[in-house]
C-alpha cells in the first residue's frame, strides 16, 4: 500500500505549557500510531499523577531528567505512518535557551509547525520559531492556532492571529504557510475536521500533511555529488573497478554526462552509474550511488563531481550566517576545523559582522561575542577553497559546521550567504 | 508529480548507505555489532550494499551471552562465510568465568546487563573506534534520543544530556584516544519499514521469525522458550505451541507470539495489524521506566 509514497519529515517546535506533546500524542493516537501496551503505560502514569482521563502529552516523554521536570530538552524523533505517507517528527523545545535544538530539528525538516496558543496571539516565541524556520529555509510552514476551545472557536481571533503572522513572516523567507485552527485537546483540526468549527475551510493538519507537495524540496537543478569515499574491490571479477562512492546532494546525473572534478578542474564522462548489483542510466538527490568514469583522474574524498556547464563557486572566503551551539563561546580568530559536505578543512571566524536580536530579530552591531544560541553573520576564511552554493539554493552543498579541535565537539552550524 | 523522487524504502535505504560509508571514511576500525537479529542483519546488509562491489571493509562484532538461540549462531556463521569477512566475538561466558562480571541469582536471573561489559571489553581489546548497530528510535524512548553518530567517552558512557547537534547530513566523528563513537544507520527505521524492506530485498533471517513449534512455557503473558538455561517453576508447564519471535535476544528473556505466519508476507501482515510493540515482550526493559537509559548510560548497544 505504501510502495510509492515519500517520507516527509517535519519539526515541531513550542513549550511546555502551548499544547506541543498534547499535538504530537493526538496525531499519533487519531492516526492509530500507539501501540496497546504504551498505551496502558501513559494510561497508569495518567492515573498516578491524578490526571482527568489520558494524559495524550505523556506519549513524548523521553528522558529521565524530562520525565521529571516536565520539559523538552533534546531533540526526540517519532515515527508515524499513514497509507499515504510516512512521518518523522523531530520534537524540539521551544525555549530561548534551547535554540540550538530548535535548529539542529530543522535542518532537515520539509514543514516547520508553528503552535500558537490562540489565546495569546502571536507572541515573542512565535516570532523566533518563524525566524528559524526562514532561516533554515524549510519549505513549508503550518502555523497550528491551537487551544480554540478555550476562546470559543472563535472565527474572529483565527483571522487577526493569521494577521499577525503574516506581518512578522512577510519581512522573513517564509514562502509556503498555511493556518489551520485546532484543539490539539480535544481533536479538533488534527487527524479529523473539527464540528466546532464549520467556518474553517480547509484541511485538518494530518490530510495538509499527507497531501502537502514536498517533489519540488530538493534541488533538482545543480548537479552535485559530493565523493564520500572509493570504492576499489580487489577481487578477481572487479579487477579494474574504480567506483566514486557518495550521496548525491541535488541535481540529476545522467550516464555520459561531461562532469568536472572541483577543485582540481580535470573533466572526464560518466562511464556507469552503480547502485548494487545494478547500472542507472539516470540518477538523482538524494540517492547514494557509486559513479565511474570514462578517464583515470585521482579523485579522493572531499572532492565534488558536478557538471561541467554549472559548477559551484570554489571559495576560501565564505559569509555564513551561523547558530552557535556550545556552552564556550567562539574565540576570537580561533582555528576550527569546517566541515562541508565530505569535505574537512580548517577555518577562522575573520569577522562578526552582526549578530541578531533573537526577540526583536533587530540587528546587534556593538556586541560581537559569540555565545551559545547566539546566530550572527560572520565571515569565515578557509585554509583551502570549499565548493559552495548558496544555503538558499542548497541545502546540502551551502551548510557548514564548525568542530573545536580542542574538544572535538560540534560548535557552530552554518548557512551560507 | 516528478518522477525524481525517492519512496520512503529507497530514501531510508540511501540514508543508512550514507552513514555506512560516513563511517568507513570517518573512523580506522569501525565493527559492525551483530546480534544475529534481524536488524543487525538489516545493517549487514545494507553495508553489502554500500562497498559492493568491494566486500564490506569491516568485521563484524557478536557479543555472545552463551544463552544464545542455536539457530542464531548457525545463521551468524553462515552469514560470515557468505560475505567473507572476519568475525570477532566477545564471550559473556568468558568474563564470568574470569570473574570480570558475576552471574545474576534467581528465576529470572539474565546475562543481559553483563554484556556491557563484555561488549566494551572486546571494543578495547579490538581498538575499535566506530561500533555499528542496529538500534532504532523507534524502539524505545531512550533511543528516540539518539544521534547517527553517537560519542562515548573512555569509559564507554553514554552521556545523554550532552550530545553533539547533529545537522543536515554532516556527520562529526571526531573523538580521542580511548573513546570511541556508535553508528546507528538504521534510526529512522521503524518495524514496519524493517520488515517491509527485508520482504521487499527478500534477506534470509533466522527461522526463528517465522511460526514454528517449540517447547514453550507461559511466563509474565508471554511465551518463553525452554532451554537448558531455564530454570522451570513448578506449577509452570511445558507446552508445544506455534510461536514465532518478534526480536531476538538471549533465549532467556525472549518472548514469542502464538503465531501462523511463515512466510515474509505473512510476517509483514501480521508486525501491521500488531497492538503491541516490539519490545514488549523483552523482560530486560520491563523492569523500570528508564531500564534502557540505564543500561545505554553504562555502554549497552
Amino acid at each position: 500500500m505504501l510502495d510509492n509514497n515519500q517520507l516527509l519529515r517535519f519539526t515541531t517546535a513550542g513549550s511546555v505549557d502551548d499544547g506541543k506533546s498534547t499535538l504530537i500524542g493526538r496525531l499519533l493516537y487519531d492516526s492509530k500510531s500507539i501501540f496497546e501496551d504504551q498505551l496502558k503505560a501513559i494510561e497508569n502514569t495518567s492515573k498516578r499523577k491524578g490526571h482527568d482521563g489520558v494524559d495524550l502529552a505523556l506519549f513524548t516523554d523521553g528522558l529521565r531528567d524530562e520525565r521529571e521536570q516536565g520539559i523538552t530538552i533534546d531533540v526526540a524523533y517519532r515515527y508515524f505512518t499513514t497509507p499515504k505517507r510516512k512521518f518523522i517528527i523531530a520534537d524540539t523545545p521551544g525555549h530561548i535557551q534551547y535554540t540550538r535544538n530548535m535548529v539542529t530539528g530543522a535542518s532537515t525538516a520539509n514543514v516547520a509547525t508553528i503552535l500558537i496558543d490562540a489565546r495569546y496571539g502571536v507572541i515573542e516565541q512565535t516570532k523566533r520559531h518563524a525566524f528559524i524556520a526562514s532561516l533554515l529555509q524549510i519549505p513549508h510552514v503550518i502555523v497550528c492556532v491551537n487551544k480554540m476551545d478555550l476562546v470559543d472557536f472563535s472565527e474572529e481571533t483565527f483571522n487577526n492571529i493569521v494577521r499577525q503572522f503574516e506581518e512578522i513572516s512577510s519581512k522573513m523567507l517564509i514562502t509556503d504557510v498555511r493556518y489551520i485552527p485546532m484543539s490539539a485537546l480535544l481533536g479538533d483540526n488534527v487527524v479529523n475536521r473539527s464540528k466546532n468549527m464549520d467556518w474553517y475551510q480547509g484541511a485538518p493538519m494530518l490530510h495538509t500533511l499527507e497531501t502537502m507537495h514536498i517533489s519540488s524540496d530538493i534541488n533538482k537543478v545543480d548537479a552535485r555529488f559530493p565523493v564520500q569515499t572509493v570504492l576499489r574491490p580487489q577481487s578477481e571479477a572487479h579487477r579494474d573497478y574504480r567506483g566514486y562512492a557518495g550521496r548525491i546532494a541535488s541535481g540529476v546525473f545522467r550516464k555520459g554526462d561531461e562532469i568536472t572534478v572541483m577543485p582540481s578542474g580535470f573533466t572526464s564522462k560518466i562511464k556507469s552509474i552503480d547502485v548494487f548489483e545494478k547500472s542507472l542510466d539516470e540518477a538523482h538527490a538524494p540517492m547514494s550511488v557509486s559513479i565511474t568514469l570514462e578517464d583515470d583522474i585521482d579523485i579522493s574524498r572531499g572532492d565534488m563531481l558536478v557538471r561541467s556547464n554549472n559548477k559551484p563557486d570554489a571559495s576560501q572566503d565564505i559569509e555564513v550566517m551561523l547558530c552557535w551551539l556550545n556552552n564556550s563561546p567562539a574565540r576570537p580568530r580561533a582555528k576550527y576545523t569546517i566541515k562541508h559536505t565530505s569535505n574537512n578543512q580548517k577555518a577562522m571566524i575573520k569577522e562578526v559582522i552582526y549578530k541578531i536580536d533573537i526577540n526583536t530579530l533587530g540587528r546587534i552591531n556593538d556586541d560581537k561575542e559569540l555565545g551559545m544560541n547566539d546566530i550572527s553573520k560572520v565571515k569565515i576564511r578557509t585554509t583551502k577553497p570549499l565548493m559552495v552554493d548558496s544555503y538558499r539554493e542548497n541545502r546540502v552543498t551551502g551548510s557548514i559546521i564548525l568542530v573545536d579541535d580542542a574538544t572535538n565537539e560540534t560548535v557552530a552550524a552554518g548557512m551560507i550567504v | 508529480m516528478s518522477k525524481y523522487y525517492l519512496n520512503y524504502l529507497d530514501e531510508l535505504e540511501s540514508e543508512a548507505i550514507f552513514i555506512l560509508r560516513e563511517v568507513w571514511a570517518q573512523f580506522q576500525n569501525p565493527v559492525i555489532l551483530f546480534s544475529g537479529g534481524k536488524d543487525s542483519i538489516l545493517v549487514t546488509h545494507l553495508a553489502k550494499k554500500a562497498f559492493y562491489p568491494a566486500k564490506i571493509p569491516f568485521p563484524l562484532m557478536h557479543v555472545d551471552t552463551g544463552h544464545n538461540f542455536p539457530e542464531t549462531i548457525e545463521f551468524r556463521d553462515d552469514i560470515i562465510k557468505e560475505l567473507g569477512v572476519d568475525l570477532i566475538v566477545g564471550s559473556v561466558q568468558e568474563a564470568i568465568d574470569d570473574g570480570r562480571v558475576a552471574e545474576e541469582k534467581g528465576k529470572n536471573a539474565t546475562r543481559n546487563t553483563l554484556q556491557i561489559t563484555t561488549l566494551l571489553d572486546a571494543i578495547e581489546s579490538n581498538k575499535v573506534d566506530c561500533a555499528i548497530g542496529g538500534g532504532r528510535r523507534d524502539e524505545e524512548k531512550a533511543r528516540a534520543k539518539e544521534r547517527f553518530f553517537s560519542h562515548r567517552d573512555d569509559f564507554g558512557q553514554w552521556d545523554p544530556k550532552n550530545q553533539r547537534p547533529e545537522l543536515w547530513n554532516i556527520f562529526n566523528g571526531k573523538h580521542f584516544q580511548g573513546e570511541h563513537f556508535r553508528a546507528f544507520p538504521i534510526s529512522n527505521w521503524t518495524e514496519m519499514d524493517v520488515w517491509n524492506y527485508i520482504k521487499r530485498e527478500n534477506i534470509a533471517i533466522p527461522s526463528l521469525y517465522f511460526a514454528h513449534e517449540r517447547e514453550v512455557i507461559r511466563r509474565d503473558g508471554t511465551w518463553i522458550p525452554n532451554s537448558e538455561f531455564l530454570i522451570i517453576e513448578d506449577h509452570e508447564e511445558v507446552v508445544t505451541k506455534k510461536i514465532r519471535f518478534r526480536t531476538l535476544g538471549d533465549i532467556t528473556i525472549t518472548g514469542g507470539d502464538e503465531s501462523e505466519a511463515d512466510t515474509l508476507e505473512k510476517i509483514a501482515v501480521e508486525v501491521a495489524g500488531m497492538r503491541q510493540t516490539e519490545r514488549g515482550n523483552r523482560s530486560d526493559d520491563k523492569r523500570s521506566e528508564s531500564a534502557m537509559e540505564d543500561r545505554k548510560r553504562q555502554g549497552y548497544f
